[in-house]
């Protein structure tokens, strides 16, 4: 019987709040959750970015409201209904730590709809989006194997989960089709921002001979100090150019940009559905940051391989993919591995000689 | 060797804030006073230095401006546990939270920019000796200062009426007070002494270690630099070896991992850590029915009339 | 003249009831103050962080969910302190209280385990936690080592072990390698109050913890002996209570109750145990405790009041674009303020003229 009664009070308070929300406001309230700081020049920047050219793309049609530091714990389920108590009806949470709060919010308020970027749990009202960066991080590795002379890359790695294995993986596809016997150093900073510790990692793989510095932590730390030391380094999710202006090779720069107005767009229309999103070159998710500092030659190169990824001529996974025991790998896609494979990729190529944290 | 050299390199720079901010609160402890806020003068330290330099182009500027905003807040300390009696353990956990708190209102706006780092010294000749050149002839202004400090902490300490009476302070303020000295002034001067070495351990972060400031850099800093402290049993030779350990197990659990060594990186981290609740336990050990403190540590002084 | 402190004769009653007050009104002119500089309207500022989430039941629940773990944690602190021993590392004894019960709960994931499993993951949290608070409390009472400290470093040590385990060997199979354990079963799981409503079990438990601990402190020997202990530890040998056995008796009882409140809030609010599962409640409790005067009442209604500023905070991130940092600074110069009152509940000031005998035998 109580049961009855609360879900008939729920649902009268919902369909009278949203007939309210409905006539009093034209606006679509649009709410985002980061997890750091909008000025961290990394990840929350780029979703940053994303959200002011989606407000300046609809003007008046959209009022946006976003949390910053909102980590991950118990905080982020509150932040979520707060969002929605406030009256935002499509809310973007940008971390995978968010996956469980936000499909539990999902579930409460079937009325509002969530994104979530980097997840694996979608809901009739939750979607998932994220980027194809190892498509990035290919081209990437042919630069740095072009570039190296120790032929020795250095990776400072957030944590072991698959994003940051494909992006590893791939890089070293990369580079081996230019040096098939590149080395790669790999130090796992287990943060994703973590500025003092980045520059510790960055110094103790150029120490130990690594002359191009790649990594998936998200602060500018080990760009600015392979130009103190007159290396290379590869941005991570934003431009970090001003940070090594002449140590910077290019960035795999993450744009949210048109998925976040086309989804908005798919809201104003009514058009909204629950997707899941893996979108890379092709699409303008995944963009690279200009060639600078590399001979003309390894830049064409380096287009060109855009060009042809984009294109999908070339395809970062394609098989045959030899795992670090020296075996193939089963090749589920025809000709490549298939998503599911590198959304859960949890082993290293050949040509890699350490070992993955906690298997 | 040159992998040596740069370890060594590496190291210094780690340990240099860690022994800039312990040397500043061992004096604060000599001298009778448990200033818990370390992180949070660090902090505004950080943030202030950082906004000196930006404003003005000059990381001197910068330091001076990290060392100035220490030691206010390690005034409002002194206000509270000095001028009012208040218990110290509890007054320091408030000027931590408060400092990460004004930190972040203070450094919102320099998030995302960047300034020149601190020069290094370069002695043409001297610098290049290969190994020991860029160790002792190539370090930027903060490491000299560093060691500078601790050396002058000593002899202040050891070798001077003034240092002899802080201890004395620190070790009976009763009798002290009864000797005529000015228990509260010189407790005083301690704390604005640790105060400003913590700003000052703290601007060397976006100064010179990483130059550019970021929400929350000090990660827990100041909380080491209280425990070398006590892991240096109040001794300021100790200290520099206690800081270069501390700061050696967080370069070296980097470099093993480039190395493949298939320690859990966990474990490294924790090392520091377990290391210091062992000498903890084994320094209280060594004298027989407790520790090596300044006997009137923490406790709260009211002169009497 | 020169203005001294000087210890009063007898405590003030007139000050300790109106200690608070003042000190609540200090802070709310200085955060006046700071909104006033942040070009924030300081009247609205202040309505959102205060008033308006005392007029939402969604609010009211939330700070009461969030009040549960802190006033829980305060009150085992309350004892340490009032024993005068400073327990700082109720976070780790959180931690390992959290990592504990999480055993349990991955260990029957799947199988059809019944009821016991939830009670059973809340005693072994309380245990661990307890354990976890005995290292400190041993280290002092065998070696005089500062608990301050060993405390404290504990702290890191519990939170790189829990990293550790998230990541290893109790990592989800199913999670793609991210670090965090699988969902807990709904055996595991520690049940609401109302169907769809945000209050769990762990309310009611905080809520019977502090009538236990004024019962405790107010009414039974051990209360008194603790007390003693704390104030005054040479009287306290004379009654033949021995300081030592009280030290670990405190600290068992705070890390008990910290071990509790770390396993709630992993089985409740969370549902599975990853990294970053408390922002920090091991510490903030240590305000809790300082603000509620070591009072269980107090430490109750300090912690609400504190839940309500963390509320309040967030909505005021949302409504008025005011930075988190705020509420730092709040609950700091909050906890300033009411040290500085109470202060003067046993000292006061007095205007005196130097004398010249305070020229002699100086430096």
């Amino acid at each position: 019987m109580r049961r009855i009664v609360i879900t008939a009070t729920a649902m009268i308070l919902t369909a009278a709040a949203s007939m309210f929300s409905a006539s009093a406001a034209e606006k679509l309230k649009v709410g985002f959750i980061y997890i750091g700081p909008v000025g961290d020049f990394g990840w929350t920047y780029q979703h940053e970015l994303a959200r002011r050219a989606m407000v300046k793309e609809f003007g008046d049609k959209v009022e946006t409201t976003f949390l910053e530091n909102v980590s991950e714990g118990p905080d982020s389920e509150r932040s979520i209904e707060q969002l929605v108590r406030a009256g935002n009806k499509l809310i973007f949470t940008t971390s995978f730590g968010y996956m469980e709060p936000t499909l539990k919010v999902a579930k409460k308020y079937p009325n509002v709809r969530f994104e979530h970027a980097t997840g694996y749990k979608r809901d009739k009202n939750m979607s998932t989006y994220s980027g194809r960066f190892y498509e990035g991080r290919y081209i990437q590795g042919i630069i740095a194997a072009k570039m190296s002379k120790t032929g020795v890359l250095g990776y400072i790695g957030s944590f072991p989960i698959p994003e940051v294995i494909s992006g590893i993986n791939s890089t070293i596809l990369g580079a081996q089709t230019i040096n098939p016997n590149i080395k790669v150093k790999i130090i796992w900073a287990n943060s994703w921002f973590d500025p003092g510790k980045e520059a510790d990692a960055a110094k103790a793989l150029l120490d130990q001979g690594a002359d191009v510095i790649m990594q998936h932590t998200d602060s500018p730390a080990a760009m600015q100090i392979a130009s103190e030391r007159g290396k290379w380094a590869f941005g991570q999710a934003s431009e970090m150019i001003k940070f090594g202006p002449k140590a910077q090779l290019t960035s795999t720069l993450h744009n949210w940009t048109p998925y976040y107005i086309q989804r908005v767009k798919a809201e104003l229309d009514g058009t909204w559905k629950s997707e899941d999103t893996w979108a890379g070159l092709k699409d303008k998710m995944v963009v690279m940051a200009p060639y600078t500092n590399m001979p003309d030659d390894v830049k064409k190169l380096a287009e060109d391989t855009e060009v042809a990824i984009r294109d999908g001529k070339l395809l970062p996974f394609k098989c045959p993919v030899v795992g670090q025991d020296g075996k193939e790998v089963e090749c589920k896609g025809g000709h490549h591995l298939d998503d599911g494979q590198v959304l859960g990729m949890n082993f290293y190529v050949k040509g890699i000689d350490d070992k993955i944290p906690g298997k | 060797m040159e992998l040596f050299e740069a370890i060594i390199l590496s190291v210094l720079a780690a340990s240099t804030p860690l022994l800039i901010a312990a040397t500043g609160e061992l004096v604060t402890e000599r001298a009778g006073v448990l200033n818990l806020g370390v992180e949070g003068m660090m902090i505004v330290g950080a943030a202030c230095g950082f906004g000196g330099a930006l404003l003005t182009g000059s990381t001197t500027v910068g330091a001076i401006c990290g060392i100035a905003a220490g030691t206010a807040l390690s005034l409002v300390f002194a206000l509270m546990t000095l001028g009012l009696a208040v218990n110290q353990v509890a007054t320091g956990l408030a000027l931590t939270i408060l400092g990460i708190g004004l930190s972040g209102l203070i450094g919102a706006g320099f998030v995302g920019e960047r300034i020149t780092p601190a020069p290094q010294l370069y002695i043409p000749g001297l610098t290049d000796i290969p190994i020991l050149g860029r160790i002792l002839f190539g370090e930027d202004g903060f490491v000299y200062a560093s060691l500078l400090m601790v050396v002058g902490v000593w002899l202040f300490l050891y070798r001077t009426r003034s240092g002899l009476i802080i201890r004395a302070v620190g070790d009976n303020h009763v009798s002290a007070h009864a000797l005529g000295y000015p228990v509260l002034k010189i407790r005083l001067g301690a704390v604005m002494f640790g105060g400003a070495c913590a700003g000052l351990a703290g601007a060397y972060l976006p100064l010179a270690y990483t130059p550019f400031f970021v929400p929350g850099m000090t990660a827990g800093r100041g909380w080491i630099a209280l425990a070398l402290v006590v892991f240096s049993s109040w001794r300021p030779g100790r200290l520099v070896i206690g800081a270069y350990l501390f700061g050696a197990v967080t370069i070296l659990q980097l470099h093993a991992q480039g190395w493949g060594v298939g320690i859990p990186s966990q474990f490294m981290s924790a090392l520091p850590y377990l290391a210091t609740v062992i000498v903890l336990v084994l320094i209280s050990r060594a004298r027989a029915g407790g520790s090596t403190a300044p006997a009137a540590l923490g406790t709260v002084f009211v002169p009497d009339r | 003249m020169l203005l001294v402190l000087e210890k009063r004769a007898e405590q003030s009653n007139t000050v300790a009831l109106a200690s608070p007050l003042i000190a609540i009104c200090l802070t709310i002119v200085t955060m006046s103050i700071l909104f006033a500089i942040l070009d924030k309207n300081p009247i609205s500022a202040l309505g959102v962080y205060f008033i308006d989430p005392l007029t939402d039941g969604y609010s009211l629940q939330e700070i009461a969910v969030k009040a549960a773990p802190l006033v829980m944690i305060g009150i085992g602190l309350s004892l340490c302190y009032l024993a005068n021993v400073w327990n700082i590392g109720a976070e780790g004894q959180l931690l390992a209280g959290a990592v504990a019960g999480s055993w349990l709960a991955v260990k029957t994931q799947g199988t059809d385990a019944g009821a016991w499993v939830l009670p059973t993951m809340l005693l072994m949290g309380a245990v661990a936690g307890a354990l976890y608070a005995l290292i400190p409390a041993l280290c002092k009472v065998r070696f005089g080592a500062s608990e301050i400290l060993t405390s404290l470093m504990l702290v890191y040590v519990a939170d790189l072990f829990l990293d550790y385990l998230v990541r290893g060997p109790w990592r989800d199979p199913a999670g793609f390698n991210f670090p965090t354990t699988a969902k807990f079963d709904p055996v595991a799981t520690v049940p609401a109050l109302i169907e769809g409503g945000r209050l769990h079990l762990g309310v009611v438990i905080a809520l019977i913890v502090v009538a236990g601990a004024a019962v405790l402190l107010g009414r039974t020997i051990k209360g008194f002996e603790i007390r003693v202990v704390g104030a005054a530890s040479r009287a306290a040998r004379f009654g033949g209570f021995k300081s030592n056995r009280v030290i670990l008796l405190t600290f068992a009882i705070s890390g008990a109750l910290a071990g509790l409140a770390g396993i709630i809030e992993v089985a409740g609010p969370v549902g599975h145990l990853q990294p970053g599962i408390s922002p920090g409640y091991g510490f903030t409790a240590i305000i809790v405790a300082f603000l509620g005067r070591l009072n269980p009442m107090g430490i109750l209604i300090a912690g609400l009041f504190l839940a309500l500023t963390f509320i309040g905070g967030e909505q005021a991130q949302i409504a008025m674009k005011i930075p988190l940092d705020v509420t730092k600074v709040l609950q700091g110069l909050l906890l300033f303020y009411v040290l500085a009152c109470d202060s003067l509940i046993l000292y006061r000031f007095r205007l005196i003229s130097p004398s010249p005998k305070a020229h002699h035998g100086v430096v």
